[in-house]
């Protein structure tokens, strides 16, 4: 099982290679990517120092281009899968029909991975994908329970990715328009989630208010904890009562199933967090590393230590963690 | 020539889970209105199953039996081997055309006549050109996508692929694994009681202050207010669009098809039909997408 790392930049990229990643994930400095924000990512000169690095100590370097160019912007996705390819890669994240048709006649020899905002999750699906472009790993979507994995594994012969920590994405990636509904750009068309420049933290008598696109996401009392504002973790009324009505401000955590996981055929395991710190990359793929390494010894035996917990509560988003869809219960 | 050459008036497939009988009187009632391409199936929760396929193909034939076109649409979200089956099954069919809601809809209907539902994500010319030799005869246009790339697409189509806008009503904006409706009642999914039929028009998000937001249908989530694209008709027609699709609400769908209708065959200015829809979307209107603002805004529209 691969340990994939998120590199939201140079210094992040050196972290995940030198703490024990198999292979780091990043991105273009611009809206070709699903983490699309301000001060993020690589330029070409970057990726290309990024390679060297992770290349000389054996680690895989993948570049997502994982948004979905319009017929305006077309020329921009199809350069940036020309200049990824050039720059000695080892496999191509992408998520659109058309970028992928492109890249697999266009560069044949690139390894393809579907991202997550590919939205395949059925053998139906990825079998599709792979007997068109020839994909060589699925990214499942977070949406399906560990036996509903586990099952799919049996009937594809492509290798599965999961997210494994990290923030939680409750909808089906690819196919939330959410964030565009109140600011006007989604992950699909800008790469960003509540983008920033949409985003307003404002105190008012009645409490802290968090809004995207005007549009009143959250409104919390003085001390309570907030996370970055998205709309699938705001409190609202439904029925007469004010609640999350889609999800707690809650983190992805998968440490607990990690044998299951195995098990099941699971070829690698994504952490989220290309816009986090390069304190979190080191904190996080240190604590996978061990936790893979110790789960691949012996299985039966494996059991999360007190001190990986210590350091992955320390840097999980909101204030508590769940194993997300992955349990039926979730669901 | 009929006066409607163009765009057509389509219904889109009913999101709600609506008991049986409602649901046969509902496209008894739609028949005899404007609408020339009616979609039908149950495209949110498999577990909805007050109607079979065999069910939806009678009506279909029904439709198809009264001159209109039936399309036959599926989930947008594939998940358990079962819903696999089914899809494959439905897929199998040859009779009526068939909605493509998920991929892997695509890998069954390859080499066939198919419509790509709006649940696809066909954002560019490439992927327009890819799935039109797979067979592509009509795409729904992502509904977050204004005119400019409507409009650039548009120019781009290959020769014989319809382009159909979701027209009117809740905007479909998301998927999940979880079901909210039962979340929200605190069920689970697997234990849901089947309560999204308490909400024939889903259940409604409000924000802290007010603020009619979103709409809960099972996995689904929608605008709580109602997207129309009627005041841009003008526009619409002049690009080259050539079918609009309007989503099914519990009350009114046939009063929202005639006002379409009638704007189309010049009866009635858009702004009058507009001041209409008004009345059946006690929540407002919003238009945003089109001009390439958020979704929920409201500019067109008077």
């Amino acid at each position: 099982m691969e340990l994939v790392c998120p590199a939201g930049n140079l210094p992040m990229l050196k972290a995940a290679v030198d703490h024990g990643a198999d292979a780091v994930y990043l991105g273009f400095r611009d809206d070709t990517n699903a983490r699309h924000f301000a001060g993020l990512n690589f330029t070409d000169q970057q990726i290309a120092e990024g390679v060297k690095y992770a290349h000389d100590r054996r680690v895989k370097v993948f570049v997502a281009i994982n948004t979905y160019p319009q017929p305006g912007n077309w020329t921009r996705w199809q350069a940036a899968v020309d200049r990824a390819t050039g720059l000695g890669i080892d496999a191509l994240i992408l998520a659109d029909m058309g970028v992928l048709d492109y890249a697999a006649e266009r560069h044949p020899g690139i390894s393809l991975h579907l991202s997550v905002q590919g939205s395949a999750t059925s053998p139906a699906a990825i079998g599709f994908m792979q007997h068109h472009f020839g994909i060589k790993r699925v990214v499942l979507p977070r949406v399906l329970s560990l036996a509903q994995v586990a099952q799919l594994i049996q009937n594809i012969s492509v290798p599965v990715e999961i997210f494994g920590f990290g923030s939680l994405c409750v909808m089906v990636e690819g196919r939330c328009l959410l964030s565009s509904y109140a600011s006007g750009q989604s992950p699909n068309t800008f790469g960003a989630c509540s983008p920033a420049a949409h985003v307003e933290w404002r105190d008012t008598p009645q409490g802290q208010e968090t809004r995207l696109g005007g549009v009143l996401l959250e409104r919390r009392a003085p001390g309570e904890p907030a996370g970055y504002p998205t709309i699938c973790k705001g409190r609202y009324w439904v029925d007469g009562e004010l609640r999350h009505a889609i999800e707690e401000p809650t983190s992805l955590n998968t440490l607990d199933i990690l044998p299951e996981l195995m098990a099941a055929g699971v070829s690698a395991i994504k952490i989220e967090g290309r816009q986090r710190s390069t304190r979190y990359v080191t904190q996080v793929t240190q604590v996978w590393r061990e936790a893979i390494d110790a789960c691949k010894r012996n299985p039966q035996a494996f059991q999360p230590k007190e001190s990986w917990r210590k350091m992955l509560a320390q840097v999980s988003e909101g204030t508590q963690t769940t194993i997300g869809p992955y349990e039926r219960t979730w669901h | 020539m009929s006066e409607i050459e163009r765009p057509r008036l389509s219904l889109g497939p009913i999101l709600y889970l609506w008991p049986r009988e409602r649901v046969f009187d509902f496209y008894a009632e739609m028949i005899e209105t404007p609408v020339e391409v009616i979609y039908l199936g149950e495209t949110i929760c498999s577990k909805r199953r007050q109607l079979k396929p065999e069910d939806y193909w009678e009506i279909a034939e029904q439709i198809t039996a009264a001159g209109k076109e039936a399309v036959i649409s599926t989930l947008a979200l594939i998940e358990s081997e079962g819903e696999l089956k089914t899809l494959k099954r439905i897929c199998a069919d040859q009779r009526f055309l068939i909605e493509a809601g998920d991929l892997a809809a695509l890998g069954f209907l390859e080499g066939r006549p198919f419509v790509a539902g709006h649940s696809i994500n066909l954002y560019n010319h490439r992927t327009l050109d890819f799935l039109a030799k797979l067979g592509l005869k009509r795409w729904v246009m992502p509904v977050e996508l204004g005119r400019s790339t409507v409009a650039d697409l548009l120019k781009y189509r290959p020769p014989g692929v319809e382009c159909e806008l979701f027209a009117f009503g809740r905007l479909p904006l998301a998927y999940s694994a979880r079901c909210f409706t039962a979340y929200n009642r605190g069920l689970g999914k697997d234990n849901c009681n089947f309560c999204c039929g308490d909400y024939p028009d889903g259940l409604l998000v409000t924000t802290q202050e007010g603020q009619a937001f979103l709409n809960l249908n099972g996995i689904q989530t929608q605008s709580a207010t109602v997207h129309s694209l009627l005041p841009a008709l003008t526009e619409i027609r002049d690009l080259g669009v050539d079918l609009l699709r309007i989503s099914p609400q519990s009350q009114h769908t046939a009063d929202v098809v005639h006002v379409f209708a009638d704007c189309l065959n010049g009866k009635l200015d858009p702004r009058e039909g507009t001041v209409r829809l008004r009345q059946w979307a006690p929540l407002g209107l919003c238009d945003g997408y089109w001009t390439g603002q958020a979704g929920y805004r409201l500019g067109m529209s008077i």
